[in-house]
């Protein structure tokens, strides 16, 4: 019964050693991506006040659903935990067709500006171009 | 409490938080101080931009699978009035406060209704900045806060209704427009930290019914097929449908949350405009006169309970 007692303590205490080292990546990505859509805002764009985070492995992509609105100007903002981080950001529209975006490569972090001409849903594509391990990566975007 | 100074570099952010200490409201923690340095890496940032641009290779489409496995989530797939606000103000002023509505009845005692009527005030804040109204933002900010402690939300968010007034007070409407958005996701993380996560998705549908009634009518007032097209969001209100019926069955059987769900359906047709994408005068009355009606039940139907 000990043994199980301490077992089960072990494993929680490991868990949320985990969560709270996944907890800091997270936090500093959020932070590098803030940084870079602050540039933006200083240009008129707001900052919207909400994110997506988590960690993608090198060869797979993550591909986030937003709704935009005609008229409107966007940047999407990724900013990565690993400062070695290379990867792209890309705007695909509702038919999963590639949008002509400006795009911004910086270190751990990299951006694409979008004016679209249909509301609709679109969707930013953040997929690594390097490195062996999993990064964890944050989007913001802005718009004005 | 004043929610934090404005423009706090993010170098302030601390790195060492868990995942649940990440603050609501990304603004205060994004902004650069304005001046020459900021301005120079903007400009850095927009050169680099068009060089990169120039160079880029187009990437292959996105099969269906990937498009149905996309992230979609109520914080970053469901655009705030705030967004849509500004999409309709591009080639003018509208006149906001031809937009505003009658106050609504405070004394709701079910929770959905609550949650909805929650969304459509936040909604109602986001008209009165549009329009510059110190008065009417501070009423309605004041409203909020009440339907937002009869839910039972933290003392977080409750502090965000005295940092609303002074932002009232001293004009300071971008400052404002951050404030409330902060404050409905705020409201939402609380709801979410208390259980009630399936309440989240009413408020974002009430702003969602709340924002789209009042574009249309700005629109049917003064036609532009070019400001018509920000009507167009099938994908947003399947979305949102999607997560309505994700909801818990007892829930979902609440007279006035069946009756919401219902209307989707209906509205979600109405919101496509297939081929241009650009809504004719008909349409865009068609698509007022719905939720213009689904406001006013949500506004105005009997407690179930």
């Amino acid at each position: 019964m000990k043994r199980l007692i301490i077992c089960s303590l072990f494993a929680a205490l490991s868990l949320a050693s985990i969560r709270a080292a996944e907890g800091d990546k997270e936090v500093q990505a959020r932070n590098v991506a803030l940084n870079l859509a602050g540039a933006f805002s200083n240009d008129g764009f707001k900052i919207r006040d909400g994110h997506w985070s988590g960690a993608i492995k090198p060869g797979d992509r993550a591909l986030v659903a937003v709704n935009l609105y005609a008229g409107n100007q966007y940047w999407f903002s990724v900013g990565a935990e690993d400062e070695d981080a290379k990867f792209a950001v890309q705007v695909f529209d509702e038919n999963g067709k590639p949008v002509k975006a400006d795009d911004y490569q910086g270190d751990a972090t990299a951006a694409a500006g979008y004016s679209p001409t249909i509301s609709g849903q679109y969707f930013v594509s953040i997929a690594p171009s390097g490195g062996e391990q999993a990064s964890t990566y944050c989007l913001v975007y802005s718009y004005k | 409490m004043m929610r934090g100074s404005r423009f706090v570099s993010t170098e302030t952010l601390a790195v060492t938080a868990h995942a649940s200490d990440i603050p609501v409201g990304n603004r205060r923690k994004g902004r650069y101080p304005a001046g020459m340095p900021v301005r120079a890496r903007l400009a850095a940032v927009l050169f680099v931009a068009s060089l990169c641009n120039a160079h880029a290779a187009d990437p292959a489409p996105l099969t269906p699978e990937q498009l149905a496995g996309a992230i979609r989530s109520d914080t970053i797939t469901i655009p705030t009035p705030g967004e849509l606000f500004a999409a309709l103000s591009k080639p003018g002023k509208p006149n906001w406060v031809g937009q505003y509505r009658e106050p609504i009845p405070m004394a709701y005692r079910n929770r959905a209704q609550i949650a909805l009527n929650l969304g459509g005030l936040i909604a109602d804040g986001f008209i009165a900045i549009e329009a510059q109204d110190t008065q009417q933002v501070k009423n309605i900010g004041g409203d909020i806060i009440k339907l937002a402690k009869a839910l039972g939300v933290s003392e977080n968010v409750l502090s965000r209704g005295k940092s609303i007034n002074e932002f009232a007070e001293n004009n300071q409407w971008e400052a404002l427009q951050e404030e409330l958005e902060a404050t409905q996701n705020e409201v939402k993380t609380s709801m979410e930290s208390n259980r009630d996560q399936d309440f989240v998705i009413l408020v974002s549908l009430g702003g969602w019914v709340r924002g789209t009634q009042v574009v249309s009518g700005s629109i049917m007032n003064d036609y532009n097929p070019e400001i018509a097209k920000v009507l167009r969001q099938p994908a947003l209100v399947s979305f949102i449908q999607a997560k309505v019926k994700d909801m818990s069955p007892e829930l979902q059987d609440e007279p006035l949350v069946k009756s919401v769900s219902g209307q989707l359906s209906d509205i979600q047709k109405l919101v496509a405009f297939p081929g241009s994408g650009i809504p004719s005068a008909e349409e865009v009355a068609r698509l007022n006169g719905a939720v213009t009606k689904l406001m006013e039940e949500i506004a105005s139907k009997p407690d179930a309970k």
